[in-house]
């Protein structure tokens, strides 16, 4: 039971057909992100308008079904939204993952929350926090404008 | 010969994992211990501890004694010399540095070149990083080919009057490739290079003879020969070790200690500074007694069947892909399935019971000339059976399941 928990057929067809894929064209913002642990990588690229709006969102990188997923997953999620409303989600999902059996936020849609909720399997598995998080530290990084590479060995 | 005995004298295989029996896949990585290295460390501590050395007291002296004991069995384990060639380090990656950093200190200029090989781990190319950074000294890689076997022929043509020394492992911790050692040396040797061999994979599963190989250096961690943590052994030609400068300053290791001046113990304890895992050293010694009780010819037979076994099973599913098919193979069998990510497969297989490894295993070098992103790798010991093959293969039958693949 506890594997269909972690590997939900929204994962795995996420995890099979990432959406918003690839770089999209006159992207304002990008960051890079890294796991050593497995050699995943990922890449985001943002395109905000002159209203503080996430225009466009997508991303490279090469991972597993959880990564990948939950990289997608946060595109569609974060695409069309304001970036003070982009980086509160990210901050719900981080706190989802950590520690909240479900995502508090003000900001998703009820679909969007089952969503993202698809995810908090993932919890059961320590070793596998780091892919779910991943994309969703890049795009922090993107929107703060860093420059340095996400680690997921340096971040908490 | 009873692989079901030999596996009972592991007590880890009474555990269960997620109420399932284990099935270790994993030994590369690390192998399990057999009961009685576990109760040699307990015994030590119980009844026999004290610091080795140079203390009078009785404790101490059979503590001495029971350390230089296991540094003679090793020596007659892997055939050195003498037992001054046999120096105890934390592990290999240890042993390897010792070797990069005073050889490197004697011996390497700007501009000269390390010759190493795609296969390496990790271990054996970032300790020889060091003296790119420090010397200006030039790495160069030899080639493998699609099977994972290096090449040979590139290998003798990487060969310069600048080469200073060549570092290999014994066999690859991702496709199982056992180098051809004694051609590798002896064309090193014919040109007057000496040869280090990274022996951490081969050490617990095929014949090691120093002398044979006639290699400079091996490496080799105890952990991984069914024996502690905390343990490495850097056998070294004498002609090395005594012209080489000490690594880790500090007590033990010195001769004679003046305000103007210092001079080194002689060998082998020149290179052992400070109190070393006394323990862990003694209880190594029922780890080569537990190997011999079985006999390494007898242990070679037993996990080549196995492979053999593996690679046949492996085959016959569907989208499984092998990592590398070299000419001659040891039980460690990396493989990718199509479509799933090795992290992915190794989550699934826990749950089953089934401890395989999933990444790059210290090896980005050989995964990047692979073009592997990543592999999972299951890795045989003495210890397992068909059976654990066979759970194995189910397991990974499942996880092609989970993600919906027929």
């Amino acid at each position: 039971m506890d594997l269909k928990q972690l590997y939900q057929d929204i994962i795995l067809e996420h995890g099979k057909s990432p959406r918003n894929f690839g770089k999209c064209e006159k992207y304002t913002h990008q960051a890079k992100g890294y796991n050593p642990l497995c050699g995943d990588k990922v890449q985001v690229y943002l395109k905000i308008n002159n209203e503080k709006k996430v225009e466009n969102l997508t991303f490279e990188g090469s991972g597993c079904a959880i990564s990948v997923a939950s990289t997608s997953i946060m595109t569609e999620l974060v695409k069309g939204k304001s970036i003070e409303i982009s980086k509160k989600i990210v901050i719900d999902f981080l706190n989802m993952i950590k520690s909240k059996t479900e995502i508090k936020s003000n900001d998703l849609g009820e679909d969007e929350k089952i969503k993202v909720m698809s995810l908090s399997g993932v919890k059961r598995y320590p070793m596998r926090v780091k892919c779910a998080t991943l994309a969703w530290h890049t795009l922090s990084s993107a929107i703060e404008g860093k420059k340095r590479e996400i680690n997921t060995e340096v971040i908490d | 010969m009873d692989i079901e005995q030999i596996k009972s004298q592991f007590p880890i295989f009474s555990k269960k994992i997620k109420n399932k029996p284990l099935v270790y896949l994993d030994s590369s990585n690390s192998a399990q211990k057999p009961i009685n290295v576990i109760k040699s460390l307990d015994n030590f501590y119980k009844n026999e501890f004290s610091n080795i050395g140079r203390s009078i007291y009785s404790l101490s002296v059979s503590a001495t004694n029971k350390y230089e004991e296991t540094r003679l069995s090793i020596k007659n384990f892997i055939n050195a010399k003498s037992k001054d060639e046999i120096i105890f380090t934390k592990n290999a990656t240890e042993s390897i540095n010792l070797v990069a950093s005073t050889f490197g200190q004697k011996f390497i200029k700007k501009g000269d070149e390390i010759l190493i090989t795609e296969l390496e781990h990790h271990s054996n190319y970032v300790p020889w990083h060091y003296l790119r950074i420090a010397k200006g000294a030039i790495i160069k890689f030899v080639p493998i080919n699609d099977d994972g076997d290096i090449i040979l022929e590139k290998f003798k043509e990487l060969i310069t009057s600048k080469t200073k020394i060549i570092a290999v492992t014994h066999l690859s911790n991702v496709t199982g490739t056992i180098v051809p050692l004694k051609d590798v040396i002896e064309i090193a040797h014919k040109k007057n290079i000496p040869v280090l061999v990274d022996g951490c994979q081969s050490a617990p599963h095929i014949k090691v003879d120093v002398q044979d190989l006639d290699c400079d250096f091996y490496a080799i961690s105890c952990h991984k020969v069914y024996g502690p943590t905390g343990v490495g052994i850097l056998y070294g030609k004498k002609k090395w070790l005594e012209q080489l400068p000490p690594y880790i300053g500090g007590g033990g290791m010195i001769n004679e200690v003046k305000k103007d001046d210092i001079s080194y113990a002689p060998l082998p304890e020149k290179y052992e500074a400070g109190t070393m895992p006394t323990a862990e050293v003694i209880a190594f010694n029922e780890s080569i007694n537990f190997i011999q009780s079985i006999g390494i010819h007898n242990i070679m037979q037993h996990e080549k069947e196995l492979t053999n076994y593996t690679l046949d099973k492996l085959k016959k599913i569907n989208s499984v892909n092998i990592v590398g098919n070299p000419k001659n193979k040891a039980g460690v069998i990396s493989f990718t399935i199509k479509g799933i990510h090795p992290h992915d497969i190794s989550t699934i297989l826990d749950e089953d019971g089934v401890a395989i490894r999933a990444g790059q295993h210290c090896c980005q070098i050989l995964h990047e000339r692979l073009n592997l992103v990543a592999t999972a790798r299951a890795s045989i010991g003495i210890y397992n059976t068909k059976e654990d093959i066979d759970i194995l293969c189910k397991a990974i039958e499942n996880c092609r399941k989970v993600f919906g693949k027929k």
